[in-house]
């Protein structure tokens, strides 16, 4: 092939996406080219009690294979689950102040957080929509509180827009907004839509678009008490005595457009950006915890799989102790539900059917940062009046997130100082933590200067070095889907898999969920016809 | 896996540009945004083979070059006697290899052969024979 004919607009492209809108946005143009499939979630598993002693053995104890070893077990089956950590989650997973992570090549970090605080190194988010997680979330009494996606007063920033100053959330929108009403009004105006808008529907448009930009009587956006309701004042309006406000100056337009900030705006208003979205108090991990103690001894923790048979009576898997290896442990059942990654299953032998081996092996697994940076005090809110939500920044660093709880706390606080994927994440993951941390700090002092001298603590995360995933998430591609992902759901002998790799919600924990009670439901119907 | 790439770039200009193909103004400038490294497929700044190496491919590969093992492993390239058919690590980093993920959109001809070069001299391989960004192109 030749990449000629596409390089330059693809790199403008994603240049675009990637720049500006953050991480996320660039996310899911990358896995899914803009599909934004929804939850297939129906409401609370029902399967019929099964031959007695039937049992299952569950591989992974992430949320995918918690859910299916709760709603198994309370179906009937005797469930056993085998997980390489010490600890439930798999990605479900909060680090601490005084946790202890190593990293694949030896890095070792203390946490260095105060008692309370933390960051999510994996997913951090619960959308509304997301009903299966939620499920599960309410099911385990897990106690939530909102998540603030956007911040109306949190900055969007690029290096080469405006001198590098980081522009109010508020100000990008109310102005592209504005600009782009005003251009369409005038347009209208001057009967260039006179051959595709009727004259009914272009005196109602002329209304709309007065009303949607903040446009004055002549349908021009400009400095005013209404453009600055939208944008913001120069000076508040406030009581008594010289409480007058003073409205603020709208950027230009060529300003506007040229800045690239508004990809910030797209981004925001993608399905999963939506309110109401949630996070667990205390950290996403509390959902994985509450798993883990519902599912009590059922799992064995520390267990490393390396080798997985099946035949006409069962499935056997062959572990080791992850942390001493030692002699080789057994665990068998009549079924087995798999989730363990497909990074690391790629590498397990296991005696499946090409269609499924060749589904396994061909999904890489994708690169991801996250940095949590304690400050001694929460300047963000302190000085720029930013109470959770996001920042967005074409530096590689891509988002700075404010704590979402203990607001207007006197104390410490934790900001997530780097979120991103693809080739910054790649970087990331060729340094050591140290360094990752110290170039959170260089890119986010260029937003607020008070970093260096407020820093704290930090702790950093790249998803191509935890030992137990090798990646963020799978890597698909449409055409890569069309060819295999229907193999890589399918039963395969007495093994089914399931994971955020085997959903059309890559990444996110509601599709290990549908794709968990999918797998289930599918494979129990196969116990009942058997 | 050439029309993987060539289909899933055409699908990401499809649903991506139908709301800026119109738009007034002069048309953004590729990097109108500066270097952008957080492009998902966006290529990779580093020339010659050891920068290469450290910025992109030590992140699995370790420092050492030596790998690492964790509940799956990352295979060494040190001393590794795969590397002996210069074409089979190209492929690899064309093409990806299960979880590895594939470099034909974000690295060219020249740096996939310095870095194959790199690799192939450094890190206790000793191979003499070249790789010319020539053989690369024919790979892909």
């Amino acid at each position: 092939m030749t990449d000629q004919p596409i390089a330059p607009s693809r790199r403008s492209l994603l240049s675009m996406i990637g720049g500006v809108a953050g991480s996320a946005a660039m996310y899911h143009a990358m896995t899914e080219m803009g599909y934004a499939d929804e939850s297939t979630f129906k409401g609370p598993v029902k399967l019929s009690p099964p031959p007695a002693g039937t049992s299952v053995l569950i591989l992974g104890a992430g949320v995918a294979g918690m859910v299916a070893a709760m709603e198994l077990r309370d179906a009937g089956y005797k469930v056993q689950v085998l997980e390489y950590n010490g600890r439930p989650g798999g990605r479900n997973w909060t680090l601490y102040g005084g946790d202890t992570y190593t990293e694949l090549g030896g890095f070792t970090q203390k946490v260095g957080f105060d008692p309370g605080q933390y960051i999510n190194p994996g997913p951090w988010r619960l959308p509304y929509h997301h009903q299966g997680i939620l499920h599960y979330v309410n099911r385990l009494g897990v106690a939530l509180e909102p998540f603030t996606q956007v911040n109306f007063n949190a900055y969007v920033h690029s290096t080469n827009a405006y001198g590098g100053k980081p522009q109010r959330y508020r100000q990008v929108q109310a102005d592209f907004h504005g600009h782009v009403a005003e251009l369409l009004a005038k347009t209208t105006k001057q009967g260039a839509l006179d051959q595709s808008v009727s004259k009914q529907d272009r005196e109602m448009l002329m209304v709309a678009l007065q009303n949607w930009g903040a446009l004055n009587g002549n349908y021009e956006y400009g400095k005013s008490i209404e453009t600055s309701l939208r944008r913001g004042f120069d000076v508040d309006p406030g009581g008594g005595l010289n409480s007058m406000p003073v409205p603020s100056e709208p950027r230009a337009m060529s300003d506007v457009v040229q800045s690239g900030l508004w990809a910030a705006i797209g981004a925001s208003c993608n399905y999963e950006m939506q309110s109401a979205i949630f996070q667990p108090k205390g950290g996403m991990g509390m959902i994985g915890k509450a798993f883990g103690a519902a599912l009590g001894p059922l799992i064995q923790y520390n267990a490393k799989v390396i080798e997985i048979k099946q035949d006409e009576k069962g499935v056997t898997a062959t572990y080791i102790d992850s942390r001493t290896g030692g002699e080789k442990r057994t665990a068998s059942a009549d079924w087995c539900v798999c989730t363990i990654p497909a990074s690391i299953l790629t590498q397990i032998p296991m005696n499946v059917a090409a269609p499924m081996k060749n589904a396994i092996n061909q999904l890489s697994y994708s690169a991801a940062l996250k940095v949590g940076l304690q400050f001694k005090r929460r300047f963000w809110e302190q000085d720029d009046h930013i109470y959770g939500g996001i920042t967005y920044t074409n530096q590689p660093n891509g988002t700075i997130s404010y704590p979402m709880w203990d607001y207007f706390s006197k104390g410490k606080g934790v900001v997530l100082g780097a979120y991103t994927f693809g080739q910054a994440a790649y970087l990331a993951a060729a340094k050591s933590p140290e360094d990752r941390i110290q170039d959170a700090l260089e890119y986010g002092s260029k937003i607020h200067p008070q970093y260096r001298q407020e820093f704290d603590a930090g702790v950093a995360v790249a998803w191509h070095r935890v030992p137990w995933t090798l990646g963020c998430a799978g890597a698909w591609t449409e055409p890569a889907r069309a060819v295999h992902y229907d193999n890589l759901c399918a039963l395969d002998g007495r093994i089914v898999l399931a994971g955020e790799h085997a959903s059309r919600i890559p990444a996110w924990q509601e599709g290990a969920v549908t794709s968990s009670i999918d797998a289930i439901t599918r494979l129990h119907q196969r116990v009942m016809s058997a | 896996m050439k029309s993987t790439i060539r289909v899933a770039a055409a699908a990401i200009l499809l649903t991506t540009t139908a709301a800026m193909a119109d738009t007034a103004g002069p048309a953004p400038k590729p990097d109108a945004h500066g270097p952008n490294i957080s492009g998902f497929f966006s290529p990779f700044p580093f020339q010659g083979g050891e920068a290469i190496y450290k910025g992109v491919c030590q992140g699995c590969h370790m420092a050492d070059a030596k790998g690492a093992v964790g509940a799956g492993m990352y295979p060494a390239l040190a001393k590794n006697e795969n590397l002996e058919t210069a074409a089979y690590p190209v492929g690899i980093v064309l093409k990806g290899q299960k979880a590895m993920p594939f470099f034909a959109l974000q690295l060219n001809d020249q740096q996939i052969a310095d870095v194959v070069n790199y690799v192939r001299t450094h890190f206790g391989n000793k191979y003499k024979d070249k790789v010319k960004p020539e053989d690369v192109k024919a790979l892909r």
